[in-house]
């Protein structure tokens, strides 16, 4: 594309700011990082690769939620009811129909973005704290009316047994270690099409988007259609992802995706720094790792996590690894 | 002949109404301008012909097409491209990257937008030598400029503009509407709302004037620059016609 060689060549600019994400992986840091992380379930006990599992999890979840957060700005507070479907969809296919988990893998992502689509649509044009709060009153919605049994399908408060896991070859993936590397084998795939993503025509309109939308519109961005098409895709992913979830927790049930989960999310998005997917890594580990560290201070938690939001919103508004992405790809073009 | 017009056009902010019935016309190859006062609603006019906002009643014709219930892109693609209020260049994009934005509507064509590009370069030489800087660190009345480039870069056949002047020094207002002639000269309809009546109604042919959503005067410019209403309001001539 010849919009990208253009941006590439630009390379003298004013005013680079903060060091950049593709620096620091350049040549070195991500084969090492990578090797940690095959090496670490070999090494580390049970306890610990449980608590790496959750954590890819939420990167998955986080990324998901990246998409309509933090790339085109739309406050969404209510993502978990987008897991909560997928989740949803694959124990009840699961176990009423056998379905295979890795057939309901893409069907949960499916179930999710159609979902994730109708809901959408009527409420896109609404603008910041307003769109937030019906996320929120979504999000209530389907946590109720899964704690009702719709048609016996949901089991009330009490979820859903789902024995069945995922199987490679025959061998079922139940330890904690196999799980480990599937879910992160998912975070690398999905961390490599959201990159893909980020720098094509469509990434960048949400960027633009975000940035001014009345400018993007003024150019003849179809923003509408921009913002239903990351909604419906963030969607898609956490309810993939809610597969994932289902198979590691084995009992689904409405508690697992309360409003305080989409809070969570949206937190680990803002920490992060949005738009920014090894922020959104980071801003994870934050989250889910730092807790279990502080295990004996557990019913602070939230109070910490309310602490650790204004600290950022004073000091580093922009998050611990803000997005770079412009940055980054004229750094490599640099040379000429 | 009218290459766009507006019918008895009503716009409402909730309950408050901004456009009170608005009859426009403006002709292929014009410049015509919309002086007001603050709050006439002039923005909201120029914001309702580009689809950024929606009209309670009315019609407005361009060519065969009626805009009214299209969505902004699409007007867009028809070939009237509104120039935003404040300029509204984005600050982290590069000179060229804001440009090659403004021709969205050409993403299938890179040649097309190399032609853009290069039309752009002519009319504001300055930006050429600023094509790799970041558009935030341009100078007002540069991002002033870079605003008019990147709305030529859909090659509209009709660019609103909405107040090119807001903030500029006065050697950089006429430096832009000489810019926003020759532009004219090269058969783009202009349709300019300003601020600064005396300006406005030096390049444009026709003027006319808003008052709280209504259409007070209109008329040759050269009429109404002679016009003591006009005068005294816009022009801050004191001593009007009615007290010598």
């Amino acid at each position: 594309m010849a919009g990208r060689v253009e941006r590439a060549n630009s390379a003298s600019r004013l005013g680079t700011p903060l060091p950049l994400v593709g620096s620091y992986l350049s040549k070195w840091g991500l084969p090492v990082i990578i090797g940690i992380g095959i090496i670490f379930p070999h090494v580390a006990g049970n306890y610990w690769i449980d608590v790496a599992v959750f954590w890819g999890i939420y990167v998955l979840l986080g990324l998901s939620l990246n998409i309509i957060v933090g790339e085109v700005g739309l406050f969404n507070m209510g993502h978990s009811a987008f897991f909560a479907i997928g989740a949803y969809t694959t124990a009840i296919l699961s176990e009423r129909f056998g379905v295979s988990l890795w057939l309901l893998l893409p069907l949960s992502g499916l179930a999710a973005g159609v979902a994730g689509y109708i809901l959408a649509k009527p409420i896109i044009h609404l603008r910041g704290d307003y769109l937030l709060i019906v996320t929120i009153g979504l999000n209530e919605i389907i946590r109720i009316t899964l704690l009702n049994n719709p048609l016996g399908l949901t089991g009330g408060p009490n979820g859903i047994i789902m024995l069945d896991q995922f199987r490679i070859f025959g061998h079922a993936i139940e330890r904690p270690m196999d799980f480990y590397y599937l879910v992160w084998a998912f975070v690398a795939i999905t961390v490599f099409v959201l990159i893909r993503i980020q720098r094509s025509r469509i990434g960048r309109c949400w960027n633009y988007v975000r940035e001014d939308e009345i400018a993007a519109q003024a150019m003849g961005i179809d923003t509408r259609w921009a913002k239903l098409i990351a909604f419906t895709l963030g969607a898609a992913i956490a309810g993939a992802t809610g597969t994932v979830f289902a198979a590691k927790l084995v009992v689904i049930s409405p508690e697992s995706f309360t409003f305080m989960e989409s809070v969570i999310l949206f937190c680990i998005v803002i920490l992060g720094g949005m738009g920014s997917i090894p922020g959104v890594i980071l801003g994870s580990a934050g989250m889910m790792v730092l807790p279990e560290l502080l295990r004996n201070f557990a019913q602070f938690r939230m109070l910490f996590f309310g602490l650790a939001l204004v600290l950022m919103m004073i000091f580093r508004p922009q998050g611990l690894w803000p997005s770079r992405r412009w940055t980054t790809i004229l750094r490599e073009g640099e040379g000429e | 002949m009218s290459l766009l017009e507006l019918g008895d056009v009503h716009i409402a902010y909730g309950n408050v109404k901004a456009v009170k019935g608005i009859d426009l016309v403006v002709n292929d190859g014009e410049i015509v301008t919309l002086l007001g006062a603050n709050g006439a609603g002039k923005t909201t006019t120029l914001r309702a012909i580009s689809g950024l906002l929606r009209l309670q009643s009315g019609v407005i014709r361009f060519g065969e097409h009626e805009l009214q219930a299209m969505p902004a892109h699409k007007i867009v693609e028809l070939g009237i491209c509104h120039v935003p209020e404040g300029r509204r260049v984005f600050g982290t994009l590069t000179v060229e990257e804001n440009l090659n934005l403004g021709a969205y509507k050409y993403r299938n064509d890179s040649g097309r937008v190399q032609l853009g590009r290069e039309r752009v370069y002519q009319l504001f030489p300055r930006l050429e030598e600023r094509q790799r800087q970041l558009a935030g660190t341009l100078s007002g009345g540069e991002q002033q400029m870079l605003a008019i480039g990147r709305g030529l870069m859909s090659d509209p056949r009709v660019l609103l503009l909405d107040e090119p002047s807001l903030g500029l020094a006065p050697k950089l207002v006429q430096e832009i509407f000489r810019t926003i002639c020759e532009i004219n000269r090269q058969g783009v309809t202009i349709l300019l709302v300003e601020q600064n009546a005396r300006i406005a109604l030096r390049v444009a042919e026709r003027a006319y004037v808003l008052e709280t959503g209504r259409i007070a005067l209109s008329g040759e410019s050269l009429e109404l620059r002679r016009d003591p209403r006009v005068q005294q309001a816009y022009l801050g001539v004191k001593e009007a016609a009615g007290l010598s």
